[in-house]
């Protein structure tokens, strides 16, 4: 493939000058969020750390790292870095109470996200002379937003779909000859059925590329997507807390995907000790974003299992690659792009008066996830009327939702019938492959 | 008036009912009647016994789930239209049937229906009212 950049300087720079280039920006943004954000400032002052010990992006380490936890703590403006009236957004992680993040951008903070959307856009041969079709959700989640300003910078002619309603989303692909789709793998699996059932064959469809996130796929995935819409298929990877979709993104070479490292310095660390490790290790990632005014975070532990490479790309872009994650350091699931903890199930069954004795059983048929929740019947739940539990069942279903954002199976089982292993209950199947 | 319905939560996999049946009949009590609802998951198994006390410690102490639930039992003429007859003057005091399931007698001439509804003492009135003749656990137990 001919190879385009969005912004070359950058994709392209030298080892030597992207360094300079993190040092110069981490020193600025020690400083800001020193100065702007007090809970970041007791945690380094705590570490008898000040903005003077951050000379280069070598001193990175001297760093307190964030958690998952702090930014639940400091819901909602306690790590805001920039005065209300200067932010233009928020997005939000998928609307899972307790575990809440919202992240604000200033306009500076969005056009920075939408470069790296257009790189991700660029690098998979997207130019202004595409259709870019955007099915990822259009609102507090980022994958919408996000690639539509990729689109947009790149010049794309861009067709904001949002998610769902696959008989529009076909109509629209083919009678606009969408060229490149953004959506999750699942529904990009999911909208590939629908087009064969409907007589298209893969030389038929208008569509040259996909970038697909937000949710964990396999190769296998990569492939039958490839061959069913008759593609090339991108992985690309971002998270609310450091911005969304396009912190890192797939190139031609499909073996990983390059880090926008000038904006998103990535670690790989010991989760264990918190210890730096060499590259090519296999650690927890952790970023530090280098440029943001409104929700900058300082190495932010994000609780994936990665590895990250500089060998050389035959794409010429130079930034970092990270491998596809390879799991979690917390028990976190991500079922159908949604982040969903085990115990925010349990906070449910304890509000609707059952036992926490619960089993999640995750499974991949089709390529979608199916998201069943087994749990215990109680004494005091139990009647003999099967419409009663019918509605109970449907019932905790509809509380699951409303906690999680999306809709699991519940099934009510025997007392005692969920398997625990040496006392303590399995909490998790997760049946799906994945790697 | 009402007489004592066993309620067994049950799981929808091979090898439950038995394990229930089982235990009833090592501990010699007698299954009067049986109905099973069924879902995909689950089952709620109904039983009449003769001897509750025993049947609720066993099934416990072997970690079922269960409660006792108050039905009506009616005591119908073994022939067509009988149970209809019963049915319709309960529909038409618009008392909704929940569920349920009828045994033979093995001597008299007799069959019993189980009733569920949701107000056992309206229902009860209702069909003595029209002649009916309701059972009591004594009479489960005689038969």
């Amino acid at each position: 493939m001919e190879q385009n950049y969005y912004q070359r300087e950058i994709e392209t720079m030298s080892a030597e000058d992207m360094k300079k280039l993190q040092s110069e920006k981490l020193v600025k943004q020690v400083k800001h969020v020193y100065e702007n954000v007090p809970y970041y400032k007791n945690l380094m002052d705590e570490k008898g750390v000040t903005p003077d010990d951050i000379r280069s992006i070598d001193d990175l380490h001297k760093l307190p790292f964030l958690t998952k936890s702090d930014l639940r703590d400091a819901y909602p403006y306690g790590l805001l870095a920039k005065p209300l009236e200067d932010c233009v957004r928020i997005h939000s992680t998928s609307g899972t109470t307790g575990r809440r993040v919202v992240a604000f951008y200033t306009q500076h903070d969005v056009d920075l996200w939408e470069d790296c959307c257009a790189r991700a856009i660029t690098a998979v041969g997207g130019t202004k002379k595409d259709v870019c079709q955007v099915a990822y959700g259009y609102g507090l989640f980022t994958g919408g937003f996000g690639l539509n300003g990729g689109s947009h910078k790149v010049g794309c002619l861009t067709l904001p779909m949002s998610s769902g309603n696959t008989e529009r989303q076909v109509q629209f692909m083919m009678d606009l000859s969408a060229t490149i789709l953004c959506c999750t793998p699942s529904y990009a699996a999911y909208l590939g059925e629908s087009l064969k059932e409907q007589g298209y064959k893969p030389e038929d469809i208008p569509l040259k590329a996909g970038i697909f996130g937000a949710e964990p796929w396999t190769e296998e995935m990569r492939h039958q997507i490839e061959e069913t819409l008759g593609i090339k298929a991108y992985d690309i990877y971002g998270l609310t807390e450091t911005t969304g979709p396009g912190v890192a993104f797939e190139c031609s070479e499909q073996t990983g995907m390059h880090v926008n490292e000038d904006h998103f310095y990535a670690e790989i660390i010991d989760p264990d000790t918190g210890e730096v490790l060499p590259e090519g290790s296999k650690g927890e990632l952790v970023f530090t974003s280098l440029d943001k005014e409104a929700f900058p975070l300082l190495r932010y532990r994000t609780r994936d299992i990665c590895v990250l490479s500089r060998k050389k790309c035959s794409c010429g872009r130079t930034l970092v690659k990270m491998a596809k994650p390879m799991g979690r350091t917390d028990d976190m699931l991500i079922i159908r792009g949604v982040n969903v903890f085990p115990s925010q199930i349990e906070t449910v069954l304890l509000t609707e008066g059952y036992e926490p004795n619960y089993q999640i059983v995750v499974d991949r048929v089709n390529n979608n996830d199916t998201f069943e929740v087994n749990v215990e019947m109680t004494a005091a739940h139990f009647t003999d009327k099967v419409s009663e539990i019918l509605a109970m069942e449907k019932s905790l279903a509809n509380a699951m939702k409303t906690m999680l954002g999306i809709n699991p199976t519940v099934h009510l089982v025997a007392p005692k019938s969920i398997a625990r292993s040496e006392g303590k209950a399995v909490r998790v199947i997760d049946k799906r492959k994945l790697i | 008036m009402a007489i004592r319905q066993l309620t067994v939560f049950v799981e929808n996999k091979q090898g439950t009912i038995v394990s229930v049946t089982d235990i009833l009949a090592k501990n010699n009590v007698n299954i009067r009647a049986l109905s099973i609802a069924e879902t995909e998951d689950f089952g709620i198994l109904r039983l009449i016994v003769n001897n509750e006390a025993t049947a609720v410690k066993t099934l416990e102490e072997a970690g079922f789930l269960l409660k006792i639930t108050e039905v009506i039992g009616v005591k119908i003429g073994d022939a067509p239209g009988k149970l209809t007859a019963a049915l319709k003057v309960l529909d038409d005091a618009n008392v909704n049937v929940e569920y349920l399931y009828a045994f033979m007698a093995r001597t008299e001439k007799h069959a019993y229906v189980v009733l569920r509804v949701e107000e056992n003492a309206e229902a009860e009135n209702i069909l003595v009212n029209a002649g009916f003749h309701l059972i009591t656990d004594a009479d489960i137990d005689k038969l």
